[in-house]
């Protein structure tokens, strides 16, 4: 189980990385942490003709408050974000998401802007993403963009991403005081991906929820809003809420539909309980 | 140009290394094949069972989910460095001493990645960090109980050599 | 701090002066492998070396109409392109029937499918290049032209008239069929005051080894000789399949067995990618080294289970068990393995159940049909955890109908400890057995009230859990009745050579292999305490059929308790040779003198004589000082064989304590206990060792493993992140505790432990997790393994 062969290219620069990016478009792979990528070299899932390694890019692994932002970096391991007081203090759902990621040797190489470039629609950073509300920021040999996180995932492995394009950060905005986060995962063994989990905030305004974003991974092609159950939430209603799942997963081989669908419930529940609970 | 093999230079277990290597061929291959180092082990080669942990730069890896062409100008630690310079001694002892490994194919990985936990931590972790860590590392023999034990000896015997 | 020293003695009748069994002395040979300084045989690089890959068939059924090699033979790097017409030409195809499992048959299976390809993952066609990656690159520019062809997956209508025979001259697709009825079996289910009937699932799994599967083959032309460096557990009689297939002598073949990473069953067989690999050798001339990768591991290295059993069992309401009645069906992939045949695993299952109990009445059948998926054969602990999760299955859904504790039940129906000798039902011979004492020391080990009490109080908030057991018998040291009657060349022999080096140092050879189970520990344990010398002074060497006596290896819970008794007598023969040296050149008795901690010693009072380093000097290097006629020998060779009985039968009992979630399904392990009979016990930490690695298997069989396959033959999870393996944060710690009875056949009295664990521990989560479930009238999970899709069904949740 070895990859077919390939060029490597090591780049310096954005700009180098975009140039060869546009250069060989679909038969170029953007090397990151390659905690996945490399996976499916070995099996011979891909055969790209060319792998960019863009991990000698200087400047793209920070991880700081800007403004009403938290920007990290597209290539700060899995492991820096999980010891980021950055994180912990201004993203703290991330926070908790982080420990469900693989394990500590994944978490060394893993990159945030990989997992978010690659869409695992059962990963947990994509629908932490989606429940904060971030944005993606995004380079190519035309100048940048930035995508919403509710635009940026399109299908299965699929993004707004266009070939020629590279994530460069991911920004999610500041919590403060009034925002309430809550994450839950059903996976068979720890680190594994999950069979459904769920990542979501709001925030509190004395009475109850508003802002409410729900976002369930491992149900779908891609990370999942549920709108109509974020509504009945904000009203205060879990049952409602849990009612107005109107998830369609397809069986997999951990998992049916209806099974994922009922654990959708009850990690709604459970989750909900997280939003409501008084923070210290 | 030929970019499909590149010339590397690294360090590995203290010692200079220049190798040229093909651009697929990934570390744990390198390891094993260009230098002969076979303590680290070949077990699913996609990021699963944790037999080919090595260290690059003192963090773990997975050593088949990174390409020998990124450790260009890194330092690489294998259980054979880690053996020679006495750095897992007590952990060696510990596995040996607890039969904390049947067939021993998991066992390097084993011992480097509770290695980091060990390094990592600040008090004795609980038997369930110890699981928890050493989640990623696969063995079929033992059942894990007797690694977490000689682990949380090891974790033990440290915390009282430091008071 | 949870390493302790040592573990007292368990016995006295072997006691001599430092005796090391019952001892928990750490395996010799363990610092090789925590410094990474193994070798195992994908570690192996031998000059010329080449690799081979192996196009696979994409399909579970089809005639391979063409195969194009062309572009494959032009790639660079690549030695050879084989088919399995070309192969052919060096190695001949092979039948897994064994003549004592009457009525079996099989087809003939070839190193590469020749015509027709069985099942999803049977090589095509070889690629031999200088590296891995080279034959990699070059399978894919092999072009195979397949017809696909009807594919039997379903074993429940493998037998219908209108479904395809997988191998038209068989006739049918039937491989084996076994029929017993013993007693007054309707008589006593009419008699009975309650009647449970069920169907037990028991998914296919597979062994994933951590090492995968490696050989590498060295054909020497000049010398006519075959080496074959081989990750088994049964040297000898690869040796012989070798010399056999490829039409030589098995003199001109030599096996070599290193360090294996994990067996457990699965490197007992002859795989067609291993054979092909060593036919290549010898039509290339020159070494070629095969390492499955884990992809390939999933669809070629044999599963195992994958039975469905209809079962009834009846019993009084004061709990007296009645009769047994099952019905096995078992599907086996396209051939019966060879050599041990794929027939052997539903074979258990019919002795095997009931196997604990009293009750005299028993029917079973079993039939085992061909399909077209991965091969299944014997892997750990084979068919005892089906006979097990079958038998306590029914036992404790028995005991919830006449509302008896589980326990209880079990202490009416075991079989007392004082009627031994005597048999079960089904015909298996027990020479001593211990279930009551086993149940009692479980019972107070686990506090077993006090747990009944706290799952009560923790019922009334809302959580659920339960308390499951598995009483179960284990098959150990084989007699020639396992395979040898049958026809194979599996030798139930072992044999231990032992050797006074000059230094007075001993070198034993033993003809049982190491598989991380700690025979070398046990084998230098022996030959220390028979022979006498400080355990460091003992150096083992396995694994070598041109050097070690011939033996069986490792299989069936076999290497302690026959290559131990081997190497005990061995060790014993050596120290009267020795003695016979010492006495004359101390010009004493042989019966005074005693060899102690090294040293030969006057036997009353134990005072130093001869240090050894010094009678092997007069008697190496100074012989003509010693008396005319008189040779010394110091190399001495024993061989043992279960003679008296069949098999020596282990017993014991397990139990589980664990918690439901019953919104999710999912079940968090809590606890694990095992009380266990092996008889002797030679060193306590390994067979505690044994015992818990086993469990954690027979966990993974209960809670993770499955090989699923779609209706038309395709593996889906055929990957570690797919296919479940038990990891570290889900296990529970599991407590183990002993009751020896020793058998008899033998001087150590030492019984077999390697599969225990794995045989008993399904049947317990299996039982916990309906007890735990019980309150709320969930249907009783039959179906293994227990996901929390069928817990929640079971709930009536979905």
């Amino acid at each position: 189980m070895k990859p077919a062969p390939f060029a490597y290219k090591k780049v310096r620069t954005l700009k180098e990385a975009v140039t060869l990016l546009a250069k060989h478009k679909d038969n170029a792979r953007l090397l990151a942490g390659g905690q996945s990528l490399i996976a499916t070299l070995n099996m011979r899932l891909s055969a790209p003709s060319l792998l960019i390694d863009i991990n000698g890019i200087k400047g793209l692994d920070g991880i700081a408050k800007k403004g009403k932002f938290v920007e990290v970096g597209a290539l700060a391991r899995h492991a820096q974000v999980e010891r980021s007081d950055v994180i912990s203090r201004y993203a703290p759902l991330i926070a908790l998401a982080m420990p469900h990621i693989g394990h500590a040797a994944i978490r060394n190489r893993g990159s945030f802007g990989g997992s978010i470039a690659f869409a695992d629609p059962a990963a947990e950073l994509p629908a932490c993403l989606l429940a904060m509300g971030g944005e993606v920021d995004i380079a190519s040999a035309r100048g940048k963009r930035k995508v919403k996180a509710d635009a940026f995932f399109k299908g299965l492995f699929e993004t707004a991403l266009r070939p020629n394009e590279i994530v460069t950060a991911i920004r999610i905005p500041v919590a403060d005081k009034n925002t309430r986060v809550g994450f839950a995962e059903l996976a068979r063994r720890h680190g594994d991906y999950a069979i459904v989990g769920l990542a979501a905030s709001a925030r509190t305004n004395g009475k109850g929820l508003a802002d409410v974003r729900l976002a369930y991974f491992g149900v779908g092609d891609t990370p999942i809003r549920v709108k109509k159950a974020e509504a009945a939430l904000a009203d205060g209603n879990v049952d409602a809420a849990v009612n107005a799942l109107d998830l369609d997963p397809h069986d997999d081989v951990q998992a049916t539909a209806k099974v994922k669908k009922h654990l959708a419930g009850v990690l709604l529940r459970r989750v909900a309980a997280q939003l409501l609970e008084a923070r210290p | 140009m030929n970019d499909r093999t590149l010339e590397i230079s690294l360090t590995v277990n203290g010692a200079r290394v220049q190798e040229r290597v093909e651009a697929r061929k990934t570390l744990v291959d390198f390891l094993r094949e260009d230098l002969a180092l076979t303590g680290s082990h070949v077990g699913c080669e996609h990021g699963v069972c944790g037999a080919c942990t090595v260290r690059v730069n003192g963090e773990i890896v997975r050593g088949c989910l990174m390409l020998a062409v990124q450790c260009d100008g890194a330092a690489v630690d294998t259980i054979e460095g880690l053996s020679d310079s006495g750095e897992v001694s007590d952990l060696q002892a510990a596995f040996e001493q607890r039969n904390a490994l049947q067939c021993g194919y998991c066992t390097p990985g084993m011992i480097t990645t509770a290695q980091n936990l060990l390094k990592r931590s600040k008090k004795v972790p609980s038997r369930d960090e110890i699981r928890e860590h050493l989640s990623g590392n696969y063995c079929r023999c033992t059942g894990y109980q007797a690694i977490v034990d000689a682990v949380e000896a090891v974790a033990q015997a440290r915390a009282g050599a430091k008071k | 701090m949870k390493i302790t020293e040592d573990s007292p003695s368990v016995l006295t009748a072997l006691d001599r002066p430092n005796s090391y069994i019952g001892r928990s002395v750490p395996r010799p040979n363990l610092q090789r492998l925590t410094q990474g300084r193994g070798q195992y045989i994908s570690d192996i690089a031998l000059p010329r070396m080449a690799h081979v890959a192996f196009v696979r068939s994409p399909h579970p059924h089809a005639r391979i109409v063409k195969i194009s090699a062309d572009a494959a033979k032009k790639a660079p790097g690549v030695i050879g392109v084989v088919t399995g017409a070309e192969l052919a030409k060096v190695m001949t195809p092979w039948v897994g029937v064994l003549t004592h499992l009457k009525g079996l048959k099989s087809a003939p299976q070839s190193p590469i499918a020749v015509e027709r390809a069985c099942w999803q993952g049977e090589a095509v066609c070889a690629v031999v290049a200088r590296t891995r990656a080279e034959a990699e690159d070059a399978c894919e520019l092999v072009e195979v032209r397949y017809e696909p062809l009807p594919a039997v997956t379903d074993p429940e209508v493998a037998l219908d008239a209108k479904t395809p025979v997988i191998h038209a001259a068989l006739g049918d697709n039937l491989c084996f069929e076994r029929k017993l009825d013993v007693g007054a079996v309707d008589k006593a289910f009419a008699e009975s005051d309650a009647v449970v009937e069920t169907t037990f699932r028991f998914g296919r799994h597979t062994g994933v080894t951590n090492e995968p599967r490696s050989v590498v083959a060295d054909w020497n032309e000049g010398e006519q000789r075959m080496t074959v460096y081989h990750g088994t557990q049964a040297p000898h009689m690869m040796q012989n399949l070798f010399a056999k297939h490829l039409g030589i002598a098995e003199h001109q073949v030599r096996v070599l067995t290193k360090d294996v990473g994990g067996s457990f069953g699965i490197k007992v067989h002859t795989y067609a990618d291993e054979m092909a690999t060593v036919a290549l050798s010898k039509l290339l001339k020159r070494p070629v080294k095969f390492v499955a990768d884990r992809i390939e591991s999933f669809v070629t290295d044999i599963h195992a289970r994958d039975h469905r059993i209809k079962a009834k069992i009846g019993v009084s309401k004061d709990g007296i068990i009645t009769a047994f009645e099952i019905d096995d069906l078992t599907g086996i992939g396209p051939y019966s393995v060879y050599p041990r045949t794929s027939g052997i695993e539903a074979n258990q299952v019919v002795n095997l159940i009931g196997g604990p109990y009293k009750c005299p009445n028993y029917r079973a059948q079993a039939r085992v049909v061909f399909q077209n998926k991965n091969v299944m054969c014997q892997y750990r602990a084979v068919g005892h955890p089906i006979a097990v999760a079958v038998t306590e299955g029914l036992v404790e859904l028995a005991a919830a109908k006449i509302g008896m504790d589980p326990l209880e039940l079990r202490r009416r129906n075991l079989i007392p400890d004082d009627a031994y000798p005597t048999q079960s039902a089904s015909g298996l011979k027990f020479e001593l057995l211990s279930h009551h004492e086993a149940l009692a020391h479980l019972d107070s080990m686990m506090n077993y009230a006090g747990l009944r009490a706290e799952q009560k109080k923790l019922r009334e908030k809302g959580i659920y859990r339960g308390i499951g057991f598995a009483s179960f018998i284990e098959v150990t040291n084989p007699s020639a009745a396992f395979y040898g009657v049958g026809g194979a060349r599996i030798t139930s022999m072992d044999g231990a050579t032992v050797k006074l080096d000059a230094q007075g140092a001993i070198i034993v050879h033993t003809g049982v292999t190491e598989q991380g189970q700690g025979a070398e520990a046990v084998v230098a344990q022996c030959v220390a305490s028979s022979f006498g010398v400080p355990i460091g002074k003992v150096r083992v060497i396995t694994g070598d059929t041109d050097n070690t006596p011939y033996g069986g290896g490792t299989w069936a819970s076999r290497a302690a308790g026959i290559g131990g008794e081997a190497a005990w007598q061995a060790g014993k023969a050596l120290r009267a040779n020795v003695l016979a040296v010492a006495a004359s050149i101390l010009q004493a008795k042989p019966d005074d003198l005693d060899i102690r901690n090294g040293l030969v010693v006057d036997k009353d009072r134990g005072t130093e004589r001869l240090p050894l380093d010094e009678l092997a000097r007069v008697a190496y290097f100074r012989p003509d000082t010693l008396p005319p006629g008189f040779q010394a020998e110091l190399m001495a060779t024993r061989h043992y064989v279960p003679r008296a009985w069949p098999f020596a039968f282990t017993n014991g009992i397990q139990g589980s304590y664990l918690e439901v979630d019953t919104d999710t399904g999912f079940v968090k392990l809590l606890k694990h206990w095992c009380v266990e009979d092996c008889g002797t016990i030679i060193n306590p930490q390994l067979v505690d060792e044994q015992i818990r690695g086993g469990v954690v298997q027979g966990i993974g069989a209960a809670l993770f493993e499955h090989c699923l396959y779609d209706e038309r033959g395709q593996m889906l999870n055929g990957n570690m992140a797919d296919y479940l393996v038990p990891m570290a944060m889900e296990m529970p710690d599991i407590e183990c505790g002993h009751v020896v009875s020793p058998t008899a056949d033998s001087e150590l009295g030492a019984k077999g432990a390697g599969e225990a664990g794995t045989a008993g521990a399904p049947a317990s989560v299996m039982n916990a997790i309906n007890d735990a479930l019980r309150p709320l009238g969930a249907q009783p999970l039959t179906d293994m393994p227990s996901t929390p899709d069928k817990i929640l069904r079971a709930l009536g949740k979905v």
